[in-house]
Order: structure tokens, then sequence, then C-alpha cells
């Protein structure tokens, strides 16, 4: 059965906009998919992987991007989110993809983030990760954690 | 042991009791930057840190840690404690040095 979306009936979908401008409110999106998934009954290792790989790239946004729109699936078996922004891009991905390589700010730096840990986080709490991002264009991340279900 | 346990028998002051008194202390884990804690504390730590900000909170809340304990007579703003309160985050706050505060609970996990 499908619902008029085409999508499968027993499918969720919430969308969020990271606000790019504040650094203190980013969190919302993962905050708000974990209570959702909490009361889904959803495993608490699932929620876990879900809520910081999800938080890490809120912060990616907000630190790089100016913000920008997630998605978040979910169904049966697996939590799909995606990530998309407008921001500069990664010129490099396999680059940002090691742990302590960074080009954050100084000020995200004293307020302990901006490691170089949020894509080696993200990837090392997703079970599927893949990068889109064109330099001068934006990023769109897509992540992917299954449920056992 | 629960974090509130902890907090009486070491004198620790409870500034939002949030879940404290219902889950226990699985493990412990201590950094500062926020990014490794994320990676690597696990569900049910007690996170020691003198990172003192709302997304210290934020990171407590999805890394799923069982408390905060704020070293070296670190406090939280109003609005971080309110942030806490509101998202059920336990936190202590201790006078001594984080690694003080370790080797207490080292002691009660058994580990030393």
């Amino acid at each position: 059965m499908v619902s008029e979306e085409g999508l499968p009936i027993s499918t969720l979908k919430w969308t969020y906009e990271v606000d790019g401008s504040d650094f203190t409110r980013a969190g919302e999106a993962s905050s708000n998919v974990k209570k959702n998934l909490r009361k889904l009954g959803v495993s608490p290792e699932v929620i876990r992987k879900v809520s910081i790989a999800l938080y890490e790239g809120e912060i990616n946004m907000v630190i790089h991007a100016d913000g920008g729109h997630i998605d978040v699936e979910v169904s049966p078996d697996k939590i799909t989110m995606v990530l998309a922004d407008t921001g500069k891009g990664i010129a490099d991905i396999d680059k940002a993809m090691q742990e302590g390589w960074s080009t954050a700010p100084d000020e995200v730096r004293s307020l302990g983030f901006g490691a170089g840990m949020g894509l080696p986080n993200m990837k090392k709490y997703s079970d599927e990760m893949r990068i889109e991002s064109t330099v001068g264009v934006g990023t769109t991340v897509y992540m992917t954690v299954y449920t056992g279900g | 042991m629960t974090p509130i346990a902890f907090a009486e028998k070491y004198g620790l002051k409870v500034v939002s009791q949030g879940a404290g008194d219902c889950r226990d202390i699985g493990g412990a884990y201590c950094s500062d930057l926020l990014s490794l804690v994320m990676g690597r504390a696990k569900a049910d730590d007690a996170l020691v840190t003198v990172m003192a900000n709302i997304n210290t909170i934020a990171v407590a809340v999805l890394a799923d840690v069982s408390c905060v304990i704020l070293c070296e007579d670190i406090h939280f703003d109003e609005n971080c404690v309110k942030k806490a309160q509101d998202q059920e985050v336990c936190v202590l706050e201790s006078s001594e040095p984080s690694f003080q505060v370790a080797i207490k609970l080292a002691r009660e996990l058994g580990l030393c």
C-alpha cells in the first residue's frame, strides 16, 4: 500500500530548516528526530547513532554553509537522512574525511567543535554515507542507519 | 550508582536533576572537546568536562550520557541550566579538577 506521495504507508518523513546564523541552536533538528524516534519505539542504540550523525551534520551546516535543509525518512528497516546546503562546498572530500582535518574558525573551536571530527563521526555512526559536493554550489550528505526491523 | 547518589556521596552540587535518579552511571568519559565526546563517549557514561556552553547540553542529550559533571567550579549559565532541565539532563558541579572526579568515578565503577 502506498500513500498519495508514492511512499509506503509505513514511511514517515520529516523536514527541517537549519538556521545558519545561530550556533547555539544547532541540534534542534536532531533533538526533535530523537524525540520522535523514541515515541516510535526505535531501539536506543539506533536512536543514538541517528542523533549523533545528524547533530554533527547540523553543526557542519552551521559552521561551513550558513544553514541548510534536512530530510529524514523513517521506514520499517532503515532511517535515511539527506542534508543539503548551498554553502561553499568541499574541495577535497577525502581530506575532509580525515580525523583532525578542519577549516573551522577559532571561534567555533573555542566552543568545543571544529576539531575535524564531524564527518568522521558521521561516517562512524551511520551504516552508509555518501557525500556529493561542488565547490561554490553546495554539499549534500546522504546517510542511512539500518534499524534491524 | 546513579548520578544523584554519586553527588550525595561526594558532595557535588546538583544543578539539574534530570533523569539522574533513575539511571546508572555506566562508565565515564573525560573531555572538553565536544567533537570527541560525540564520537567516543558511550551511552550512560558520566561526561566529565569544563566545557560549559549550551552545546555541551545538546551533546549530552544526543550522546545519551547519564550525566554531565562540570569541574573546577565552572558553572553553566541560566540558559544552559534551563535547557538541561527541559531536556532532563542531569548536571552536577564539582570544585575539583576533572582528574579528581574521574578517580572517584573509577572507584565507584570498580576500575580501581
